[in-house]
């Protein structure tokens, strides 16, 4: 093969300028720009608010006066059904959240992707299959499916950051599929394969880059989806016991009784931290589809 | 074959390829995946060898893998969805007595999140760009942005804790004698109010969306122009032309529509106390009874499947292309 690259129609350099003029389109619609907002005041909060107010999970009441008690100068959001500080609970539990919903995303977006490239690519029998899989994951009750896979499996982080992305992946995979069907009839492709370009090495270099932008809106919805089945099945009691979310705090919340007993700042606070998290991915994620999707452009 | 019956006979195969994979799928899940279900049960007492083996007998897990999918197959054909381990019940009796309420509870807030979501998105379509769209768009995505359960909860906090207004667990009243078939209707109706706003508000968000794009879609379509060039009025033109064909994606949204609803019924009903197949799966995963779990698993997925298969007739009901094709 001769050491001759051929680069894809465009260049690196214009992929940056282009990722730079979608985030500059994002941020000047007001519904991306609350979405970037929302979520620089999460990765702020999470990222600065356990050091400058650290939780500690053992700091428990001393009497069963310290249970459930109200907003007060010492516990700025009161305590909680052990006593501990639910202001700073909050804190630490956002980082538990955030990470489990990036981490599933990433896992849920290389699922994806493979199986989009190579259902796409391929035009034999591998495709098909390929497609027959997607189809059924994208069937299958989530929900249901991730409770009944972290209730046979287990309960630890890892686990449940595997259930997530291993659920989520199949829209991703369509998204990349279709894309693949359209990149690869382009007239670039077929050069690169007459100078004898491997299949991998098509589908890696010149196709992959090309399919990314639409990957990208999708994986901001993907994460604000991961974020909530996270939450969610924390609080159905499927959570890592041992690292405190946002939902293992609803869940400790619901199970022991604070509702009924007018708990509110046990009961708002987590819930609130999930919906401006949720809501800023959401929002950016439905704006950037706008601006990267063709089909729904100029809506 | 005509193109009707070739579209039916493949939509017929698929769903039948599509359920047959579902109960491998299921099968494999509880049979090949860590976790040993005597072990589990056995948490409390001590267990000899020979209890062991008698309750793995009991269960048919003794026999080989391949001989266990055949017993299982057999049981599905026939019905039989083992025993609980908790409610020492046929799982079937449980699901059939639990289903009824989880459908009581989820087809009012269907239909209101149907009416409104469409209603809401032909609202935005129609004023699109202005003020009043955006405002609808944003509100759809905060809703879509709500966790069920929480939702739930604060409603909960709002009109039963605080308010005293509204019922907050169950379908009755515990221990009351409703005195006529009235009094006992409209005890139900009031358990219901709260579970069904909870469903409407994080449900609706999504349809609204689906329709106003659907329907933005349509209305740049050559035979809108063409219907308003023969003189029609914008209302017919809107409703007539416009969002007739732009329930096509609505429909088949239905089956994503149909895993988000059960996804919810399974929040909702924790939540509240509603005796039906999502608070079954909540116990029944908090005490483990596998039995139970496996054949809620197996519900949910058929129901889905079921439901995609009759989009999918709807469909050639009421587009001409592939109805006529």
């Amino acid at each position: 093969m001769s050491a001759v690259t051929i680069a894809p129609p465009d260049q690196d350099r214009g992929r940056l300028a282009a990722a730079r003029a979608t985030l500059a389109l994002a941020w000047a619609d007001p519904i991306g720009r609350a979405g970037f907002i929302l979520l620089a005041l999460t990765v702020l909060i999470s990222v600065a608010g356990p050091l400058v107010f650290p939780f500690n999970p053992k700091a428990v009441g001393s009497s069963a006066a310290d249970i459930l008690k109200p907003p007060s100068a010492v516990h700025w959001l009161g305590t909680d059904e052990l006593g501990r500080d639910v202001f700073r609970e909050v804190l630490a539990g956002s980082q538990v959240s955030l990470l489990v919903g990036l981490l599933a995303t990433a896992i849920s977006m290389i699922a994806g992707t493979a199986v989009g490239l190579a259902a796409g690519y391929s035009r034999g029998l591998l495709g098909v299959l390929m497609m027959r899989v997607t189809d059924f994951f994208l069937v299958l009750p989530t929900l249901p499916l991730i409770i009944a896979l972290a209730a046979v499996v287990g309960q630890s982080m890892g686990v449940i950051i595997l259930v997530i992305g291993l659920t989520s992946w199949a829209s991703t995979a369509r998204i990349v599929r279709s894309q693949v069907l359209s990149v690869r009839e382009r007239v670039f492709v077929e050069r690169v394969r007459a100078l004898g370009a491997t299949d991998l090495r098509i589908a890696l270099v010149h196709i992959l880059p090309n399919v990314l932008p639409l990957i990208f809106a999708n994986t901001v919805l993907v994460i604000a989806g991961s974020i909530l089945s996270e939450a969610t099945l924390a609080f159905l009691g499927l959570g890592d016991p041992l690292h405190t979310s946002w939902g293992t705090m609803l869940h400790a919340a619901f199970a022991n009784g604070a509702i009924s007993r007018g708990a509110w700042w046990y009961l708002v606070p987590p819930g609130l931290g999930i919906v401006f998290v949720v809501l800023g991915f959401t929002l950016l994620g439905y704006t950037l589809d706008r601006i990267l999707n063709p089909r729904l452009r100029n809506r | 074959m005509t193109g009707r019956a070739r579209y039916l006979a493949t939509k017929i195969a698929q769903a039948a390829v599509t359920l047959a994979a579902v109960a491998t799928f299921n099968f494999l899940l509880f049979h090949l995946l860590p976790g040993d279900p005597i072990r589990l049960q056995a948490r409390a007492g001590r267990l000899g060898p020979e209890d062991i083996a008698r309750l793995k007998a009991l269960y048919g897990l003794d026999l080989s893998l391949p001989e266990q999918f055949l017993v299982y197959l057999r049981n599905l054909v026939t019905g039989n969805l083992g025993t609980s381990f908790t409610l020492k019940r046929p799982v079937a009796d449980i699901l059939a007595e639990r289903i009824v309420n989880t459908v009581e509870l989820l087809l009012l807030a269907t239909v209101l999140v149907v009416i409104i979501g469409i209603v809401a998105g032909v609202f935005a379509a129609s004023r699109r760009g202005s003020r009043a769209d955006a405002v609808t768009v944003t509100t759809a995505l905060l809703f879509w942005s709500l966790p069920t359960f929480w939702t739930g909860l604060v409603l909960i906090f709002l009109a039963g804790v605080w308010l005293h207004l509204l019922p907050i667990s169950g379908m009755t009243t515990p221990g009351a004698h409703p005195a006529n078939a009235l009094a006992g209707l409209v005890d139900l109706l009031r358990h219901l109010v709260l579970p069904t706003i909870t469903l409407i508000l994080v449900d609706i968000g999504q349809f609204v969306l689906i329709t106003r794009s659907s329907l933005i879609d349509v209305m740049t379509e050559d035979f809108i122009l063409t219907a308003r060039a023969k003189g029609l009025s914008a209302r017919t033109v809107l409703w007539r032309h416009g969002v007739r064909n732009a329930m096509l994606p609505v429909v088949t949204a239905s089956a994503l529509y149909v895993a988000l609803v059960i996804g919810g019924a399974i929040q909702v009903e924790t939540v509240f106390s509603w005796p039906g197949m999502g608070s079954l799966i909540y116990d029944a995963v908090l005490r483990r009874d596998y039995p139970l779990i496996e054949a809620s698993f197996l519900l949910f997925a058929v129901t889905v499947i079921l439901v995609n298969f009759l989009s999918d007739l709807l469909y050639m009901a009421i587009d001409p292309r592939v109805r006529n094709a």
